[in-house]
């Protein structure tokens, strides 16, 4: 049976549970007041934006030297090339939320500075404008990635429970049919 | 707390007039004691989660009489109009004017009045004096240079305080790990000669 690698598997299911942490904190984030759990919380916010970024590096590097197992034979054309749109879609929202992000907090004026120690250089300078537009860049593209993922989610389901193919068995290889 | 420093403001003491006199007499002593607030800055960094934060103070006073031949003649005040803060964000500057920070209700402003002043060599010096923040006075002392160039008098200094020390930051801000304790206060005083 054609499957991905074991780094694959990894990294896909690291970085989505990396992704069901971070979106649920930035959008309950911003409701509080100030405090300092606020401020922790948007500092965890970015630690864990910044490390999904560097996970989505190395898992497009992977991608790019590793092909993914071919689709399924009873696959409709439309559905692969639905499929690989949708996956190429969720790359790149791996790779620009966090830069969206990182770029809103330097024209906000708040450098990020990776787990409290590692200062990310700000290409930036202070400017309110721009931070407000990246900041609404940013919570757009995350309405994108959580509606790609819904359509995702479903998706390996139906796979799973209607077609009954091994769609995603190969990229939850301990999920017995 | 801050009447005696209230009181010199006001009625310069005959010391520091004779000083004065004395002072204007030889044309190369040129002592520099008018603010200029276009070209003088102060601010300060505070670190959040690791992040060095700047901020800054929009409006301050001060009464000078600097010396660079005789500086431990010299006093200085600073008075800053702590209203004038600003934090970062709007969110930041009501939160930092609130009770559990500045608490500029009862307490508007923040001084530092010069005690001593020593030089440190070539054009570094330093100044010793008392620090009102919040009704509480602590000692602090803070490292200076001074340049003249275009008839002006520049002093570009730093010092490093406790905030809690003053009270600043108060209550479940108490927790230095997220808001550290030492913050640095920054100045870029620009002084014409009077
Ligand atoms: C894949 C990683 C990330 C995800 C899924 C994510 C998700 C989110 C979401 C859903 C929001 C709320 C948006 C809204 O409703 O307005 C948000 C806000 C925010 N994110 Fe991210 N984010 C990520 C990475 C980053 C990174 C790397 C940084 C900075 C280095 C960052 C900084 C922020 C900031 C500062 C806000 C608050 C914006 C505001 O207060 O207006 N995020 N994030
Ligand atoms: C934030 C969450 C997620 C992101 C960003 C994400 C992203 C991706 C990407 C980019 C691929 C393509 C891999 C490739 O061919 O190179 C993929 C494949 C896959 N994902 Fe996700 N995923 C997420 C969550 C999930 C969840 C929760 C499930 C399961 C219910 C899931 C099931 C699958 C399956 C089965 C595949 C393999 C598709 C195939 O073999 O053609 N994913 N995912």
């Amino acid at each position: 049976m054609p499957a991905y690698t074991r780094t694959a598997i990894v990294l896909h299911w690291l970085i989505a549970l990396l992704i069901c942490v971070a979106l649920p904190m930035g959008l309950a984030m911003q409701e509080l007041a100030l405090s300092p759990l606020k401020l922790k919380l948007y500092a965890w916010h970015k630690w864990l934006g910044v490390t999904v970024f560097l996970l989505a590096v190395l898992r497009v590097l992977w991608r790019a030297t590793h092909a993914a197992p071919p689709e399924p034979e009873t696959m409709p054309p439309w559905q692969r090339t639905a499929a690989r749109l949708a996956h190429g879609a969720l790359y790149a929202l791996l790779l620009l939320i966090p830069l969206s992000g990182w770029l809103m907090s330097s024209a906000k004026g708040f450098q990020t500075v990776y787990l409290g120690v590692l200062p990310l250089p700000d290409l930036l300078a202070k400017d309110e404008a721009l931070g407000k537009l990246l900041a609404l860049v940013h919570e757009q593209l995350n309405h994108v990635l959580l509606a790609l993922v819904i359509v995702h989610v479903a998706a390996a389901v139906k796979h799973h429970r209607v077609d009954r193919d091994d769609v995603l068995v190969r990229m939850l290889p301990w999920l017995k049919h | 707390m801050t009447q005696p420093i209230a009181r010199r403001s006001r009625a310069p003491t005959p010391a520091l007039l004779a000083f004065c006199l004395f002072a204007a007499l030889p044309a190369q002593a040129v002592e520099y004691a008018v603010l200029k607030p276009e070209a003088s800055k102060i601010s300060f960094v505070s670190r959040q989660m690791g992040v060095p934060v700047e901020g800054g103070f929009k409006r301050f006073g001060a009464q000078l009489s600097f010396d660079p031949a005789k500086p431990a003649t010299s006093r200085t005040w600073i008075e800053i109009d702590l209203t004038s803060v600003d934090a970062g964000s709007r969110e930041a500057n009501e939160e930092v004017m609130g009770r559990n920070w500045f608490d500029t209700r009862p307490f508007p402003t923040a001084r530092f009045e010069s005690t001593a002043l020593k030089a440190l060599g070539g054009n570094r010096f330093e100044a010793r004096g008392r620090l009102t923040v919040k009704g509480r006075v602590k000692e602090i002392s803070a490292p200076f240079t001074f340049t003249e160039s275009a008839g002006k008098g520049l002093f570009v200094g730093a010092f490093t305080f406790k905030r809690l020390e003053f009270g600043i930051g108060a209550g479940p801000w108490g927790d230095t790990d997220t808001v550290a304790d030492e913050v640095q206060v920054k100045f870029q005083i620009t002084a014409a000669p009077r």
